[in-house]
């Protein structure tokens, strides 16, 4: 068992950025917001507040943990960039965790199968599932990018009672609530939240599962969209 | 974070950090002036198989990049993290996502350090960068801005204090040399691939479009893109180290004589390049050239110094922070910023 540390979580993956302070007491402090595509000029001050209301200094944090997506590109490279650099300057040891791992966390008691879906854009979603464990969530296969239609059909296939919950579930919402055994989660529940990435990296930190800040990779699970350039006279 | 009032001694070192484009870039440098390291980690390998800057693999390289760009400028420069009395990096114009990786680079060393942060006017660090090299630049000069993204006829007044001339219509001069060379099958970036060419061929060869050659201040290029894409087309055999050496002799031409009528106007003293194309053979020759005839000084930095780098960032952002003080943390990227004119 390791010592107690004292975390600071930084989320960026979808159109809500945030940021809290915790340790083995909880959560001390959070600060969110849901401004799309603000988060370059919100994350630094909710850092800056989130650190006063806990009435601690960036000097006391032991770790820095990072949601390394799947999740908006823009909102990712905020995140990741502002956490790796921070962790880099204090020379603490980081923890990464999934985007849909954190929407899946607060609904672990639920008992059912959960279905994850962040809005990907261009018609597309990041997804993954879930089995509700004892105090945790398990997450039963690797996260993929695919159309709602692909998530739909998987759904069905499994015939589990499923809780459909993310923000891509609210924008794909007629898609999902009609089908048989499947809920929609409250949209309370559709963003990775700041205070969950503290939770469930304080978990991991008492196990020592550190990365090193040059080894934290964001999940973009697509390639840059461009075609490579073929002959001279092409354009 | 800190108030206002002097903020920044003379001799007080700054990280500047530039990720505008296709550059991962950290630098300290000392009171504005002195270069102690200059980190400039290069993304045309990756960008080279697309035939240009790809926004997206850009900004993925900047993440990847940021913290080992930075650690080998803060080890180059020898001085210690406690040191850096402020950190600027570029907020625009550039790439949105490729600016705000070094925007919240910045930003986060600011909050752990303790110190100002900067948010640094691209254009403004190209302003900068001469005199980095030359240090006894004597202004008012015309500065010819010249690079992939921009082209511009500055008069710089003061150290903080300058005047748009003119600017391009439509393609920037090095966005003119790339769609050239594109088209050629020179290659990505088409500045170096034509300045290369172009020594093996007559600059006179063929006589393509001057476009407001005697006409204001403001260029165009992309007549001239055209005119030399319709001449390939009608004359496929054409020798291209010749093609090259015209169309090169055409863009240094407008920009020089531009520059020159500018001085004569405004009683500048000196004639300054800066940006990527300012590394052009052609146009450094053609520039010494004017000045010598003139009687004007000529200010032709390094090639590390008009391309894309830090040293430039962190010499602007300790000016501005001596003349305004440190910015907001709510300062984002700004893709389209424009130099502040006054």
């Amino acid at each position: 068992m390791g010592r107690a540390v004292l975390i600071l979580g930084i989320e960026s993956a979808t159109g809500r950025v945030g940021c809290a302070i915790g340790g083995h007491e909880g959560v001390r402090a959070s600060v969110q917001t849901t401004r799309d595509r603000r988060h370059a000029e919100l994350l630094a001050p909710q850092i800056q507040a989130a650190c006063a209301h806990a009435g601690v200094g960036l000097r006391d944090l032991g770790a820095v943990a990072v949601d390394v997506g799947p999740g908006l590109y823009t909102g990712l490279r905020v995140g990741v960039t502002t956490a790796i650099t921070m962790a880099h300057a204090l020379r603490v040891p980081m923890v990464a965790v999934s985007s849909l791992d954190l929407v899946a966390y607060p609904l672990r008691h639920t008992g059912r199968t959960l279905t994850v879906v962040i809005d990907a854009r261009r018609g597309e979603v990041f997804h993954a599932r879930y089995g509700c464990l004892p105090g945790g969530v398990q997450r039963l296969n690797e996260p993929e990018v695919g159309t709602p239609d692909h998530v739909v059909s998987q759904i069905l296939a499994s015939a589990d009672e499923t809780l459909v919950v993310g923000d891509g579930a609210e924008s794909y919402a007629s898609m999902f609530e009609r089908l048989r055994g499947v809920e929609l989660a409250d949209p309370g529940f559709a963003h990775p939240s700041a205070e969950s990435l503290v939770l469930l990296a304080h978990a991991l930190a008492l196990r020592e599962e550190f990365v090193r800040p040059d080894e934290i990779e964001p999940l973009y699970l697509r390639r840059p969209d461009a075609q490579p350039h073929r002959t001279a006279s092409s354009s | 974070m800190t108030g206002s009032g002097p903020l920044v001694a003379a001799s007080e070192p700054i990280l500047g950090i530039e990720t505008s484009c296709d550059e991962t870039a950290a630098a300290v440098v000392a009171g504005g002036k002195q270069v102690l390291s200059s980190v400039v980690s290069s993304q045309i390998d990756l960008h080279a198989r697309y035939g240009g800057v790809v926004p997206e693999v850009a900004g993925r390289a900047h993440v990847e990049r940021m913290v080992p760009v930075v650690s080998q400028a803060l080890v180059e420069s020898a001085v210690d993290d406690s040191d850096i009395a402020a950190v600027g990096a570029t907020a625009g114009p550039g790439l949105v996502g490729a600016l705000l990786v070094g925007v919240s680079a910045a930003k986060a060393l600011a909050l752990v350090w303790d110190v100002p942060f900067v948010a640094v006017n691209h254009l403004e660090a190209h302003l900068h960068a001469a005199f980095l090299d030359e240090p006894t630049l004597e202004l008012p000069v015309v500065v010819v801005l010249v690079s992939g993204g921009h082209t511009m006829l500055v008069l710089m007044e003061e150290r903080l204090r300058y005047r748009v001339l003119g600017a391009t219509l439509d393609d920037a001069a090095g966005e003119a040399f790339d769609k050239v060379a594109r088209y050629m099958g020179l290659g990505y970036p088409g500045g170096p691939a034509i300045d290369r060419l172009s020594e093996q061929g007559d600059r006179d060869a063929v006589a393509f479009p001057r476009a407001m050659l005697h006409d204001g201040w403001n260029f165009s290029f992309s007549g001239l893109k055209t005119s030399v894409i319709n001449y390939l087309r009608r004359q496929p055999d054409a020798p291209a180290a010749d093609v090259a050496a015209s169309f090169q002799e055409a863009v240094a031409d407008v920009l020089v004589a531009k520059a020159r009528r500018a001085a004569a106007e405004h009683g500048a003293l000196g004639l300054c390049l800066a940006g990527g194309v300012a590394a052009n053979s052609r146009l450094r020759e053609m520039t010494l050239d004017a000045c010598t005839a003139d009687g004007l000084a000529a200010y032709l930095p390094s090639r590390a110094m008009c391309t894309d780098n830090a040293a430039m960032v962190a010499a602007a952002a300790w000016w501005r922070l001596k003349a305004d003080g440190p910015s907001p943390l709510t300062v984002g990227a700004d893709p389209s910023l424009g130099l502040p004119e006054g």
